[in-house]
């Protein structure tokens, strides 16, 4: 053993620190509030009762509904666009695929409540203009329902995730020796048989990673939200991180709002887990 | 395949890309007008043409100190990232016992977790004994982001061959030394990608500097921006100047460090 006892620790002790005080202990904290009425001054143990309640409360089921409404649209469409994405700039290696590559990527460097005004604007000045000027009544009014609001951040989050996900579908893509594909060309396989059955095969461990990637990201989505709709019309595209923060830190139920909080772990774990069974599946 | 689907196919990749790249135009067009040419036609230029957004966003920005602000709490939370996660890592790398796992299991556990989940307490705890502030900031966004970190060199560390160490502990250097000197060095690709992935996410973020620095000097662009689009309601040309200010330092670091940016994101995902 060449690291010695005490060396080790002091190698490994602050970031056990630093995980145990900003993550475990909050975490352990946290478990105990959602079961207390706390308001950020007071608190005392009320048992179950916070999950009792949120479990009739409809502004939390609704919210928590539209979450998994908008992960399951948008995991369907960041991973087809990225897909495509992805088969575009990888068919040659040259000056255009590699400015389309820069192209597709850049909204994701930009954060979420920068992006949530970006389209914004879009929504309301641009597209009041495009449905004045085409007289298309589809381009009217967007971001003033429910319905345009959702697929507003819907749109704005295709926007920023699809060339992340694309670059995963890239890297999975470039793996294909290039051999195999010219061997099925030799042997006459057309484009879209390259496609289904040499392709997709190799890109099943790219769709676990990014279906559960956008699954986490869109489940925890809070800047996006805040920025684009604020939740309005009256509370109808709020989601539940967003529910999480108005309860805690507007409406200041705290126990309440960890319960919630508590609840999206939950949620957020099992699907890691499934994930986590799957890929072990493939390659067990 | 023929020439004239080819140059369909280009076409169309072409138009593509614009429609991808359009919400970028009309920020920075609209930056460049008056209310009343936005008032006109949003999509394109008009008549309506000036510079002066700018100043104006960039003074109610406040935009030197936000992109100070800004740029220490990801400097130094980065390094410390960097350090803490490195050196743990290395140690988990090269002694193998029951403590290691458990660390290596608590950093696969807590990255589950998410923000939202420990927010409340974690602003309480800090609250309570009075410590939010930039400081704070910058320690919470270690403890968030060294898991990830530490299971990112991890993989690089195992990666870097033991005999290096024996090599140097022969020539009689300590294991601290080892480190700094000979192993570190050795994953600098690594140290490349955490630094990037990590200054990417602490610079863009919002949630959390909202609830630890949301007061007057300790304001991060992201902040700044939000607030001062709430000021200028309906005063577009302004927000979208402010806009245009903040997004330019990243697109322009983005295209110095482009295949590195990328290669990193990748990396951090499929890892």
């Amino acid at each position: 053993m060449l690291i010695k006892k005490h060396q080790y620790l002091a190698f490994i002790l602050p970031a056990v620190f630093f995980i145990l005080l900003i993550i475990v202990i909050p975490f352990l904290i946290g478990i105990y509030y959602s079961f207390t009425d706390s308001n950020g001054l007071r608190s005392s143990f009320i048992g179950w009762k916070n999950f009792e309640v949120l479990f009739q409360d409809s502004t939390f089921l609704q919210s928590f509904w539209l979450t998994v409404k908008f992960s399951f649209v948008s995991v369907i469409l960041i991973n087809l666009v990225g897909l495509v994405f992805a088969l575009i700039v990888t068919r040659h290696n040259n000056r255009l695929t590699k400015s389309l590559r820069t192209i597709f990527f850049m909204p994701n460097l930009i954060g979420g409540i920068l992006l949530g005004f970006i389209w914004q604007f879009i929504f309301t000045s641009a597209f009041q203009a495009i449905a004045a000027a085409f007289h298309l009544d589809f381009f009217k009014g967007w971001l003033s329902n429910s319905s345009t609001g959702f697929w507003g951040i819907v749109i704005l989050f295709v926007w920023q995730m699809s060339g992340y996900i694309m670059l995963i579908y890239i890297s999975f893509l470039n793996a294909i020796p290039k051999n195999t594909i010219q061997a099925a060309v030799l042997d006459g396989a057309k484009a879209t048989q390259i496609f289904f059955f040499i392709k997709l095969p190799q890109l099943a461990p790219a769709f676990t990673i990014s279906l559960f990637l956008t699954l986490a990201s869109s489940f925890k989505l809070y800047e996006q939200n805040l920025a684009l709709t604020n939740g309005g019309p009256y509370r109808s595209t709020e989601m539940i991180s967003m529910y999480i923060y108005n309860t805690a830190f507007v409406n200041f139920q705290q126990g309440y709002a960890q319960a919630a909080g508590i609840i999206l772990f939950l949620c957020v774990t099992i699907v890691s887990f499934i994930q986590l069974a799957l890929s072990r599946k493939r390659e067990g | 395949m023929k020439k004239s689907t080819k140059i369909l196919l280009g076409f169309l990749f072409g138009i593509i890309a614009l429609f991808w790249f359009y919400p970028f135009i009309i920020v920075i067009i609209n930056a460049l007008k008056g209310k009343r040419g936005i008032f006109q036609n949003p999509l394109w230029f008009t008549r309506d043409f000036t510079f002066s957004n700018f100043k104006t966003a960039y003074q109610a920005l406040d935009f030197t100190s936000s992109f100070f602000n800004s740029l220490a709490i990801t400097v130094a939370s980065v390094i410390v990232i960097t350090l803490v996660s490195a050196a743990a890592a290395y140690a988990l790398s090269r002694v193998k016992g029951p403590f290691s796992s458990i660390l290596y299991y608590l950093c696969a556990g807590t990255m589950l977790i998410p923000f939202q989940s420990i927010m409340i307490p974690l602003l309480s705890l800090f609250g309570k004994v009075n410590f939010l502030n930039r400081t704070s900031l910058v320690i919470m966004n270690t403890g968030l982001s060294v898991s990830l970190s530490i299971i990112l060199f991890y993989g690089a560390f195992q990666g870097v061959s033991k005999t290096l160490d024996e090599a140097a502990a022969l020539d009689g250097a300590y294991p601290f030394k080892t480190f700094v000197y000979i192993i570190f060095p050795a994953v600098s690709p690594m140290t490349g990608t955490v630094v990037i992935l990590n200054a990417m996410k602490i610079w863009n973020d919002y949630l959390l500097p909202s609830l630890v620095v949301n007061k007057d000097g300790m304001y991060t662009i992201p902040l700044k921006m939000y607030s001062f689009f709430g000021e200028t309601n309906s005063q577009w040309q302004l927000a979208l100047a402010g806009l245009v200010l903040s997004v330019v330092p990243i697109i322009i670091l983005f295209l110095l460090l482009q295949k590195q940016v990328m290669t990193s994101v990748t990396e951090g995902a499929i890892k």
